[in-house]
Formats: C-alpha cells, structure tokens, sequence
C-alpha cells in the first residue's frame, strides 16, 4: 500500500481523481505481480497441491487408468492391511526410526559439544564430517553395500583383524536392519553435527563465565545452560529426523530389497511395489496415506514448536 | 527477526571463524622458555579457558583433540579412501584376505572400463542436463514468485504463501505415486513428460522451501530502496532485475546450489520418472547397473559419481554450509 501512498500527491487537489489512480495502480500492481506469481503457480498446482489431493482420492478408488475410476471406500486399506508384509514393515520403519535415532541423535550432539571446544582442526573436522553427507546417497548406500560383503568386505576384515567372529550384515534377519541404519547414519550425521555446532556458537560466552563464578563444574553447565539454550533446535531436529527417517526407501530398495524374510522391508518400499511390482497402484495410495498420517502428526508438532520460536 | 546478516553470516554467531577459513592456529613466535604454547580461545564455551590452559587441562585438551582428529578421519575419510584406492586395484587384489591398505600396482583399468561399459559420459552429461534445468527453473520461477509475494504483495497472497509452505509439511515420499501419475499424464493438457527432462526441472521449481528462504531475504530489502526506483519510473520487473537480484547475491547462491546439488543427488525421483537407459540420471544409472559389473567397476563408477558434488561442496562449502543452518534452525 506504502507504494500507491508515495505517488498519491502528485494528485492532491482531487480526491475523485485520486482515488481511481489508486485503484488503477492497485490493478496493475495486482496484474504484475500474478505475471511474475504464474510460474510457481503453475509448478506448484501440478506437482505440489494437486499430487496432495489425488493422493487421498486414489486411495479410495480402484483404477487402471483406462476405465473410468471405481470409488471401493475402504477396499485398498483393507487389502494392504491384509498384506503378510504389512505388519513386518511397519514393523521395520518403527525399529529403523527408533535406531537411526539412538545412533543418528545423540552422536552428532555430542560431537557438536566435542568440536565446540576445539582451538584446533575446526575447519578440517567440519568439513570431513560433511563429506558422507555430499555423496549422492546412491553412491554411499552401494559403497556400504561393498563394505558388507562377507568375504573380502571392509567390516568383517576389521572385525577379524580385531579377532572377532564375522557377522552376515545384510543376510541375516538379525543384522540386515542394523545395517541399513548405520549406511543411513553415517550419511546423515554430517548435517546435525554442523546444524547444532551453528546453534552451540549462538550461546553467549557471559553465560558460561556466569555459572563458572557460581562454581558450577563443566557438565552443570552443560546441563543447565548448553542444553536449555539448545533445547528448541533438538527438538526441531529431533522431529524432522522421525520424520525423514520413516520415509525409508533407498536403503532396503538397493541393498536388500526388503528381505532377508521381510526383515527390512518399509512403509514407503512396499508402497513402491504396490505401485510398481503388483501393479496395484491404489493399494500404494493407500499405504501412502496411512504413513502421511502418522507423519502429519509429527510434523504439526514440529509447527507448534517453530511458531514458538517466532513468537 | 532474520535479517541480511542472518543470511551472509551463518553460522551467525558473534566472533566465529567463517566454516571457510581454517581456524588460525596460535601463530606466535616459538618461544623456548619451559611455557607451552597456550591454547588460544576466541569466544567462551562450556570449558573454561583457565581450566583448558592448567597442565591438566592441555594434557586432556590434546588427547581429546588427537582422539576426535582420528577417528573422524577413520569414519568419515577413510571409507572414501578405500573407495578410490579399491578402483584402482585389480580385481585379484580387490578380493584378497588380508585386504592391501594401497594398490600393489595402481591401474586406471576400472575407471576406463566404467566409463566404456557403463556410459559414464552420457549418465553424467543426463544428470548436468537435469541439474542445470533445475537450476534455471527454480531461479526463474521461486525468485519472480518469492519477489511477488514479498513486495508486490497482491490479493491473496498470504494464502498463496501459506499453500506454498505448507507443502513442506508434506513428506514427499507420500505423494511421490501421484506426482509420478501426474507427469506420467499431465492434468488438463495430456502430456507424457515421463523421460524428458521436464519431468525433472518442474517439479523442482514447486520449492516451498527456497520460497522461503528467498521472502524472507527480500523482505528484509529496506523498502525506500526500492520506491525510490519507482518514483523514477522504473517497472517491478525492472526493479527486480537492476536491484533486488544484485542485491541478493547471498541467498541466491544459496538456493543455487541447494537446488544444483539436490537434483544431482537426487535418487528415488529420478528412478521413477527417466526409465529409459538413455535417460537416466548418474545414480539410478549405476544402480541399475550394479549387479552385471565387477566389483572394481563398479566402485570406480562410485568415485566418478561423486566427483562432481565433492568438487562442488569443497568450492562452495560456505554456501552450502550456510542453506544448511538456514534451513535447520528455521526450515
């Protein structure tokens, strides 16, 4: 509005007049400005706003895309619900989330704390850390594939280096999971160690000098001003990591392809191949909107905390 | 409040070491007096500086420091090296117990035969194809909208904005079945875009994200800047192109190479929509073709694949370091 005021006097000695300029202008601002709104529009209507709502709907239909649509109601959810490997992946993705968060959490936090007190090989060690995080995660997902061979892999020759027995990694039920977890970890740690060591350095040092004079030793401090003053960020973090970890697919997609036995197969693996190895593309939907779900809880909780934070 | 600081100085704390400029050691004249050296702080953190400089305090300081050192570079470093160096053993060497720490004989063998046998050439040129389009797209399209919805500020925008953000609520794994139906038969028009690379660049553009980021650096462009310009006749596209877009310089090259990056390393978008041999991408590329090759092939073909965004990471560090916290502490 501030731009149509500032042109306004030039007209001041009639107010008829000036009102329509306003409006003229008021037009034209509007015109201009959905010209340059188009594109996005565009971008965002079919590949953003549109997919949302067709998600739901597939869902509830049954279609082969040269018939007219059939509405089935609850049909594809109770197909899925039926599916033997329904249970086990929501199984998995519970387990995966819940151990990418015991290794993929803590570690980058404290790491962050670790590397907050360094003087020395600062810039070295952030950017080792980010580099897993820079491959394309194809890359590091078949690397680590490499790394599990049981014969000539990088981990069990380490292992029996260090005189320990060898472990099957992705060929036994009991380690398969483990393993997709610490390929996905390593290749995420990087970015939570950088975000939270961004978030340490925002801490002011009168703080610390504070509680150091009141004879608090390092881990008070650490426990009373380093993780209330970080308290939002782990939080934050910790949601978006639940969130992106259930999203599991790359990892059982190339290494595993959901077995051995179901033991690693995902929500979002099993709705690939709903969608794409049984051609049931409506029982994908379905799944799909089950997990969106879940993760829409997650992530309205994220938004509650971030609009804390602006407020 | 964000502002241009925010932006142009993250990690923004007071008094850190920009993550580019290797943290200067204590450089001062070596003395040989009984004293050593004493560690320098810049800033306070949790430990005290006259805890760290007390001989017990240097002795854990340096163990610490040698303990982090090492074992970052054995997790993080390390399984790279192994990557580089497996290619370049021969395949005898790349099985044999106990494995060889370098290459007996380093052989460029692999990389020639991944580069032949794989099509290296044309899956890297495919994916610089669609990284680039990407690239133009979201430029072209997030910063015109970003520009709208921040100074222009027409009817409805708020709504508009608030759709546009609201996708990144959206996991977009749940609606990757329909966007793939979606390009498979575009609504309205009825085109197939599935193995063009059209498939890649507009989607990439519907970004709520660098939406974001981009409003809230243009908001923070002092208005008089811009009414001035106006005054003397200057239209909004004008505006936008003479001194909105020279002005933000920062957060363009921020949103550059999130956007380059993220449809180079892209994996499971890719492997829906470009199936074609041809046309795919570097990574579903050599996925797809994982298991017909030797192991040593293969790897080489991981090294050569990661080339391009390891290259980009260690000359854009502070950029991408930078998207990185923006989008942490606010994403």
């Amino acid at each position: 509005m501030t731009t149509v005021t500032m042109r306004g006097p030039r007209h001041r000695d009639d107010p008829g007049r000036r009102r329509n300029q306003r409006r003229r202008l008021a037009v034209r601002r509007n015109v201009t400005a959905y010209g340059f709104l188009c594109g996005a529009l565009i971008c965002f209507a079919f590949f953003s706003w549109y997919p949302m709502v067709r998600e739901v709907v597939l869902s509830f239909q049954r279609t082969n895309f040269v018939d007219a649509p059939v509405w089935v109601g609850l049909e594809n959810f109770v197909t899925v619900v039926q599916d033997a490997a329904f249970g086990p992946a929501w199984k998995n993705t519970v387990a995966f989330t819940v151990l990418a968060l015991v290794l993929g959490y803590g570690v980058p936090f404290v790491a962050a704390l670790v590397l907050n007190e360094l003087r020395h090989a600062r810039a070295y060690l952030r950017l080792v850390v980010y580099l897993p995080v820079m491959l394309p995660p194809a890359v590091g997902v078949l690397l680590f594939q490499w790394f599990y061979e049981p014969e000539s892999g990088l981990f069990n020759q380490v292992l029996g280096f260090l005189h320990l027995p060898p472990l099957d990694w992705l060929n036994s039920t009991d380690t398969a999971l483990v393993s997709l977890v610490i390929v996905s970890t390593w290749m995420n740690l990087g970015s939570g160690t950088l975000i939270y060591l961004a978030a340490l350095q925002t801490i002011p040092g009168e703080l610390y000098e504070a509680a150091e004079l009141d004879g608090a030793g390092l881990f008070r401090r650490i426990r009373h001003i380093t993780i209330p003053q970080t308290k939002l960020i782990l939080l934050v973090m910790l949601l978006l990591q639940i969130v992106a970890t259930m999203q599991v697919f790359i990892e059982p997609y190339l290494l595993t392809g959901g077995g051995p036995e179901n033991s690693t197969v995902s929500v979002v693996y099993l709705m690939y191949q709903y969608a794409f190895n049984f051609g049931n593309i409506n029982g994908g939907n379905a799944l799909g909107v089950m997990l969106m779900i879940v993760l829409m809880v997650f992530s309205a909780v994220y938004l509650r905390v971030s609009r804390e934070d602006e407020s | 409040m964000p502002n241009l600081a925010d932006l142009t100085a993250v990690p923004g704390a007071p008094g850190t070491t920009p993550p580019s400029a290797p943290a200067p050691p204590a450089r001062r004249p070596k003395r040989r007096g009984r004293r050593p050296r004493r560690i320098e702080s810049e800033f306070r953190t949790a430990v005290s500086p006259h805890r760290l400089n007390s001989p017990g305090g240097r002795i854990v300081y340096w163990t610490v420091l040698v303990v982090v050192v090492v074992s970052f570079t054995a997790a993080f470093v390390f399984p790279l090296y192994w990557m580089v160096t497996g290619a370049m053993k021969s395949t005898e060497e790349l099985v044999r117990i106990p494995p060889t720490f370098l290459p007996s004989k380093v052989t460029f063998d692999a990389y020639a035969e991944a580069w032949e046998l794989m099509d290296l050439g044309r899956l890297l040129g495919n994916t610089a194809l669609y990284a680039g389009g990407a690239w133009l797209f979201t430029l072209a399209v997030d910063v015109t909208a970003a520009y709208a919805l921040s100074k222009l500020r027409p009817v409805l925008g708020k709504l508009i904005l608030a759709m546009m953000l609201a996708t990144l609520m959206i996991p977009p794994m749940v609606i990757m079945l329909p966007a793939y139906l979606t390009v498979k038969d575009l609504p309205l028009l009825g085109w197939d875009l599935l193995n063009t690379p059209w498939a890649i660049w507009l989607p990439a553009a519907a970004n709520g994200f660098n939406i974001f980021l981009l409003k809230r650096f243009f908001d923070s462009i002092p208005r008089e800047l811009l009414e001035a310009a106006e005054i003397d006749g200057a239209t909004p596209g004008r505006i936008l192109w003479s001194i909105v877009i020279p002005i933000s310089r920062p957060i363009l090259g921020v949103v550059s190479i999130l956007t380059v990056v993220n449809a180079w390393r892209d994996f499971v978008w890719p492997l829906l929509v470009l199936t074609d041999d041809e046309k795919m991408s570097v990574s579903v590329g050599i996925a797809n073709l994982s298991a017909q090759m030797p192991q040593n092939v293969l790897i080489a073909s991981l090294v050569m694949a990661s080339v391009p965004t390891i290259v980009v990471f260690l000359v854009f560090q502070r950029h991408i370091m930078a998207g990185l916290t923006a989008g942490g502490l606010k994403g």
